[in-house]
């Protein structure tokens, strides 16, 4: 029996890869341990070894081939003694495998979003939302010498997630910093860099470790400029994934908008896109006040379409309508907008016309697009990946019992991730996940049908 | 977290040699009390005096209800600020430290009509009466607060060494906090990276002996705090905090060593406060001997004073300075009592610098 060998999983959120290089032949031996090929990730390039003894009799996927998706049968090793029996995998080549692993939330092409007037404007470019978040920085530090970017493994690692890959080469070792793995500290240092004149972009690995350094922001970043009556300002950004990746469990899988969003003092900032996270980037770095900028690690290896430039800045503080309806409106921000776009394709072949606001700033709150799209569909539902109590959901709830009550027809609903601490296994954690199905069943609740 | 590459490590133990080669490690000359001019001593003081009397007033106003919440008094303590700040330039150099802030501001050179203020939430106070006492700042003078969690000052005067380093102003950062935050450990976290990156800034733990009610000993494994950044290779000197020479003495050595490229430098100041933690501690986890032993035998105020007297200077010249400063200090309380809070309409201001 060949042994077949199958495209590795390399990191938690990894779909699929590419076989950068074979470092053997059809015909070679390998033991345990022998560095069979190279596979790149969008994160990083990696060696694959072999864990069994053998003679390679097949290989099926070519070198140079992209988007070879995690489990397919990339080459088949046999035994030594056993016969060389003729290859059973189709061979696949370079060029005979375009079809990219298909993802759950990206937008279908039956949805014709309503673009952003920004957005629209100017020639457009294909760019992963990890680069653009890269080409805003890179842009912001091109501008402004003060603008410096500090974290652990932002510089020599290239980014934990790639976001800062390339940075060190163009801006060197001043404005590109490896810290030690000391959020607390680092963080205050990032603080009083801003209190004292820099423009620092502080990385966090994930928002999760920033609990450990989340005094600074908001005992120290947050409330300095009222507290000093407006003297002293604190421009500083904030950035890292957030929210749930794949399968990493309670403790890395957490989502922080609404912590932050409570806090007054803090503009708070959670894209979906790569337009609307350059544009915002952008902002948030020239911005004034103390940014907490949150993004998605499923998101970052997206490609979208994104202006091209150096002046595509998005303003903070107003949403977004991704797409027009009149039955009813779904708020959401990050990664939700593409569950609740995806949804609204769903109910579209049902007949119920849904609104979708990508809320993209979360404080300062857009409640003006939220209530105008109420007052149009009279019905609401928030989607949030994230936990229910407490969260953006209970305040656009709130927002629309005070402000919209005499628009309203039926009930605001949210639909959240379920109210526990993330499970690892992947059927419950599955089950504890907001999902486009979620989003369906509860706008169908909301408007009768 | 995502797969990372397997690290090298190096199991290798410091051998005898590199022990040695420790021990050896270029070091910070000893410092030697300050030789002061008469006119240096005379203002070195008359600030003192000013911090000493404008704290007294602060804590009679307390007792008035003028001032409100928490009120840290600095009184005892006054020959740290005055002998470190007198050696740095405001505008260059910068300074930050945690709640017990009112002298550092005054040995700045900070209007004290302002601070007062403050303390009685006006709208003339520094931070138009929404920090009060334990958060005043005054960018103008580099002076960065005034930061009410224990500690929080240390990694973000990190932060301004970094600002100084970045930039390359020539500035250097005086980072104070207390025996009690000394325990904090993003304190280490920025002793660290300081040492890391050689950033331009003195730690200097104000050891007043109490962290509110729990002396050093009761808190502190190492309570020669002086020590206490050694192991990240920042070298410590241990100061009397109640002798004003003393403590410019050893500020000129560590600005020398700073200012020369070397990195950090912790400076322990062993010193005291006469009154409780706060306005409302009765401080009943010390004796009144105890309190008095140390203003009886090392008061930093009297101290100053018997210098002044070695050099020849009269009860007569004090007198006026005395008088001087209590005009100072009587006029603040005026001004701080009589200034009108704050309009309503600030409560919704300096929340965002933008509008968005």
């Amino acid at each position: 029996m060949a042994i077949e060998l199958k495209m590795p999983a390399l990191s938690p959120t990894m779909e699929e890869g590419t076989l950068a290089k074979w470092l053997v032949k059809e015909g070679d031996s390998v033991k345990s341990g022998d560095i069979l090929a190279e596979i790149e990730t969008d994160k990083a390039t990696m060696e694959f070894e072999a864990v069994d003894e053998g003679v390679i009799s097949s290989i099926t996927v070519a070198e140079g081939t992209d988007g070879v998706k995690v489990g397919t049968v990339i080459a088949l090793i046999l035994s030594e003694d056993e016969e060389q029996a003729p290859s059973a995998a189709p061979k696949v080549n370079a060029k005979a495998d375009p079809a990219p692993a298909t993802q759950p939330d990206e937008t279908p092409a039956a949805v014709a979003p309503k673009p952003d007037p920004i957005v629209s404007n100017g020639n457009m470019q294909s760019v992963t939302l990890r680069e653009a978040l890269r080409d805003a920085m890179a842009e912001e530090m091109r501008r402004d010498d003060r603008v410096f970017v500090m974290g652990e493994e932002v510089a020599e690692y290239q980014g934990a997630y790639k976001v800062t890959q390339g940075l060190l080469d163009e801006f060197g070792a001043r404005r590109v910093i490896d810290t030690p793995i000391t959020e607390y500290g680092f963080a205050g240092i990032g603080t009083g860099a801003a209190m004292g004149g820099l423009r620092p972009i502080i990385e966090f690995m994930t928002f999760n470790f920033a609990m450990q350094a989340i005094d600074h922001i908001i005992n120290s970043a947050a409330k300095t400029n009222y507290m000093s009556g407006g003297q002293m300002r604190c421009p500083i950004v904030f950035r890292g994934p957030n929210g749930a990746a794949a399968r990493v469990g309670a403790q890395h899988s957490q989502n922080y908008v609404p912590w932050y969003a409570s806090v007054p003092g803090l503009i708070v900032i959670a894209p979906y896109d790569a337009a609307d996270a350059k544009g915002l980037l952008k902002a948030a770095i020239r911005c004034e006040d103390p940014v907490v900028f949150l993004e998605n690690e499923l998101l970052y290896g997206r490609t979208y379409e994104v202006p091209a430039g150096n002046d595509h800045i998005v303003p903070i503080g107003k949403a977004r309508i991704m797409r027009e309806g009149t039955d009813v409106t779904i708020v959401s921000y990050s990664i939700g907008v593409g569950l609740s776009l995806e949804a609204a394709a769903k109910l579209a072949e049902e007949g119920i016309s849904a609104e979708v606001i990508d809320l993209r700033t979360i404080r300062p709150l857009d409640k003006a697009t939220v209530l105008a799209s109420l007052a149009k569909t009279n019905r609401l539902v928030v989607a949030e990946e994230g936990w229910p109590v407490c969260s953006v959901g209970s305040e656009i709830l709130a927002i629309c019992m005070e402000e919209g009550f005499d628009d309203l027809d039926a009930p605001v609903l949210r639909i959240t991730n379920e109210d526990v601490p993330m499970p690892y296994a992947a059927n419950l954690e599955k089950e504890a996940l907001i999902n486009v199905d979620k989003i369906v069943a509860g706008v169908r609740k909301t408007v009768g049908a | 977290m995502a797969t990372t590459p397997v690290k090298k490590t190096s199991s290798k133990k410091a051998s005898v040699s590199e022990d040695a080669a420790r021990a050896n490690r270029e070091r910070p000359n000893e410092p030697k009390p300050y030789k002061a001019r008469k006119e240096e001593l005379l203002k070195f003081y008359r600030d003192m005096l000013l911090i000493r009397r404008f704290e007294e007033k602060a804590g009679q106003l307390y007792g008035l209800g003028l001032i409100g919440g928490f009120c840290h008094l600095y009184i005892g303590q006054e020959a740290v600020a005055i002998g470190l700040q007198s050696a740095l330039t405001p505008g260059k150099d910068s300074v930050i430290t945690g709640y017990r802030d009112h002298g550092h501001m005054l040995a700045y050179g900070i209007d004290p009509n302002i601070i007062m203020a403050e303390l009685t939430g006006r709208a003339a106070g520094i931070s138009k009466g929404k920090g009060g006492s334990m958060h005043m700042f005054s960018t103008a003078h580099k002076f960065y607060g005034g930061h009410g969690i224990v500690g929080a000052q240390v990694s973000l005067g990190a932060g301004l060494a970094f600002g100084h380093k970045y930039t390359n102003d020539g500035g250097v950062c005086l980072a104070y906090f207390g025996d009690g935050a000394s325990n904090q450990g993003q304190v280490y976290e920025s002793f660290n990276m300081a040492e890391l990156w050689k950033l331009p800034i003195i730690f200097v733990i104000e050891n007043n002996q109490y962290a509110m009610g729990t002396s050093v000993n009761r808190a502190s494994s190492e309570d020669q705090l002086y020590r206490r950044g050694e192991s990240f290779r920042i070298p410590g000197i241990q100061v009397d905090g109640m002798d004003v020479l003393a403590v410019r003495g050893a500020a000129e050595v560590a600005l020398d060593w700073v200012r020369s490229g070397k990195g950090p430098v912790l400076l322990e100041m062993k010193t005291y406060r006469y009154r409780g933690h706060s306005m409302s501690d009765p401080a009943k986890y010390r004796s009144r001997d105890e309190v008095q032993s140390v203003r009886d035998n090392s008061d930093p105020i009297e101290g100053c004073k018997a210098y002044l007297t070695e050099m020849g200077v009269g009860e007569d010249a004090l007198k006026v300075i005395e008088k001087e400063i209590r005009t100072i200090v009587n006029e603040a309380a005026d001004f701080a009592e009589t200034s009108p809070e704050p309009n309503l309409s600030e409560l919704y201001t300096d929340v965002l610098v933008e509008q968005y």
